[in-house]
């Protein structure tokens, strides 16, 4: 921990030159961007059909980080299992570099909002998973592994088990992990949700930095705006099940960013009242199914809106 | 394996002496006296209690067992009895582990097996003994396969159970790294349903145990008869 707050404060100083990698493996570059066209996902049939996913479009750029925001239950997750090929839409496409998403593979990793790691495996031998599986457990490979455990800060924590590390520790395991395999696409469903407060913080500052130094192309899930607005390049903002694309917001703001920053920046205060007032809309949509107590709710919003 | 002895040392260290300790001395002493008691009511007290007195009392018990342990016959037919549980033991482990596993990992194989396994699972091991006395040439091969069917059901329906509630998640994450089936299945399969198994063998082994003495008292002619039907 404490080597990760000294490698934090050297890199948010400003003008800190980047920490450049000392393997001769390629680390950084921009991936290939992702495209969805007009993608509905039904489940179930006959009388039981709900659609969770209706005529979607998006794109995710390459090189950049896309944060999806969405009220609770539009079907985020939904589409990370299309987007990661775990499931098949029901109707539409989905690209990677113009080809088809046609079943998981190494070019779209995810990382799960509860832990995936295989409990019954080291930290190290999680991390190896992915070279091993594919024969690729060589020396170049090991080296990265040994690289990437010192990106996360878990050098010491190789030969533990992920149930002897904390919440925040399984996190950054689980990006090594992913990030072992290069993938040309990252994406991270609510990774941060559950932890505390402060470790949130730290998370999200530390993965700001990593992303900043790789840039891969990165799609994230969260349903918390601070921390969409601080990691984005863009914003997307889902409407109520089915989901769709309610807006697109370009978040402009300079990079590296520091959370100080976008606090106090009157850009980033404006995209954030924009979002929230086009989020709780969509929030609202769900609640109000004709119950009295969703009226009132409705009503009491209101009001709060009238006097802000 | 050192750190293993040295854990399982001081686990057992700490708790002799501790409360629980001696709470559980306490409780098997007056058990004891009890039924000491109550087995000599009539003698001692000059009333019998009601059941307990039918019981003979664990001191006649205790002299009944050191003349047992002087003839050979007790440790033969004891040895006897051993050897018929490991031999169904090991091969419902050897059979049922693997069936268990193709089970769980294929639907097809799935649907066409576990009907015929579901309805000879309620069938009582015991009430295979007439049918196994016939179906298998000698009799050492008729107690061993009620042994086997004892521990055989119980292997396999923790086996399936233990390899179903790896979460898909693993599957999922596996998948996305590139792994082969056999990959997944040596990964992550085999050491997410090994707790199962060892639940499933402990089970088994237990009930393998509970069924030996029955199918050697049915199917007649072994040592423990003999001792069983001997006077005290």
């Amino acid at each position: 921990m404490q080597q990760l707050l000294q490698e934090l404060s050297h890199k948010m100083t400003p003008h800190a030159p980047p920490v450049t990698p000392t393997v001769s493996v390629p680390l950084t570059g921009v991936g290939t961007g992702m495209i969805v066209s007009n993608v509905t996902k039904t489940y179930g049939a006959g009388e039981f059909t709900k659609q969770v996913v209706q005529n979607c479009s998006f794109t995710i750029e390459s090189g950049k980080l896309t944060v999806m925001i969405g009220p609770s239950g539009c079907g985020k997750s939904t589409l990370i299992r299309l987007l990661a090929g775990f499931e098949r839409p029901t109707s539409g496409t989905i690209t990677i570099g113009g080809k088809p998403v046609s079943g998981p593979g190494l070019d779209r990793m995810v990382v799960f909002q509860e832990t995936a790691l295989f409990p019954w495996m080291s930290t190290y031998d999680n991390i190896m998973f992915g070279p091993r599986a594919r024969g690729e457990d060589t020396p170049e490979m090991r080296s990265f592994a040994e690289l990437l455990l010192q990106k996360v800060g878990l050098d010491g924590f190789r030969k533990k088990y992920p149930a002897q590390l904390s919440g925040g520790m399984q996190r950054r395991a689980e990006l090594a992990r992913s990030m072992i395999n290069k993938p040309e696409v990252m994406i991270l469903d609510e990774p941060f949700r559950g932890l505390d407060a402060m470790t949130k913080r730290l998370m999200q500052e530390y993965y700001a930095n990593l992303y900043e130094e790789f840039r891969r192309t990165t799609f994230f899930v969260t349903t918390d705006i601070d921390e969409a607005i601080y990691l984005a390049d863009r914003i997307l903002i889902m409407t109520n099940i089915p989901t769709q694309v309610r807006a697109v917001i370009d978040v402009d703001l300079p990079r590296p960013r520091h959370v100080e920053d976008i606090t106090e920046n009157d850009a980033a205060n404006a995209i954030k009242m924009k979002a929230l007032g086009l989020l709780h809309e969509e929030a609202m949509k769900s609640f109000a199914r004709g119950s009295k107590a969703a009226a009132d709710f409705i009503d009491a919003y209101a009001r709060r809106m009238a006097k802000e | 394996m050192v750190a293993a002895a040295k854990a399982l040392s001081t686990k057992f260290a700490g708790f002799v002496g501790g409360d629980d300790f001696w709470r559980g001395i306490v409780a098997i002493a007056a058990f004891l006296i009890f039924w000491e008691a109550g087995s000599r009511s009539h003698a001692w007290f000059g009333f019998s209690f009601p059941w307990v007195s039918q019981v003979p009392a664990p001191t006649a018990v205790l002299q009944a067992m050191f003349k047992l342990v002087q003839e050979p016959s007790f440790w033969n037919s004891a040895f006897l009895s051993t050897l018929r549980v490991f031999e169904g033991f090991f091969a419902a482990m050897v059979i049922g582990i693997p069936l268990g596993l193709a089970m769980a990992v294929s639907r097809i194989f799935f649907g066409i097996t576990f009907p015929v396994f579901e309805v000879l699972r309620p069938i009582p091991p015991l009430a295979w003994v007439p049918a196994s006395i016939i179906f298998w040439p000698t009799q050492e091969l008729s107690i061993a396969f009620v042994t086997f069917l004892g521990a055989f059901f119980t292997i396999v329906i923790n086996v399936i159970g233990g390899a179903r509630a790896i979460d898909v998640r693993y599957f999922q994450a596996a998948r996305s790294m590139g792994s082969s089936t056999w990959d997944i299945f040596r990964r992550i399969i085999l050491p997410g349903t090994l707790p199962s198994i060892v639940v499933g063998a402990t089970v088994g082994v237990g009930i393998t145990w509970a069924v030996v003495v029955a199918a050697e008292m049915i199917s007649g002619m072994s040592a423990a008869r003999t001792l069983r039907s001997s006077p005290e």
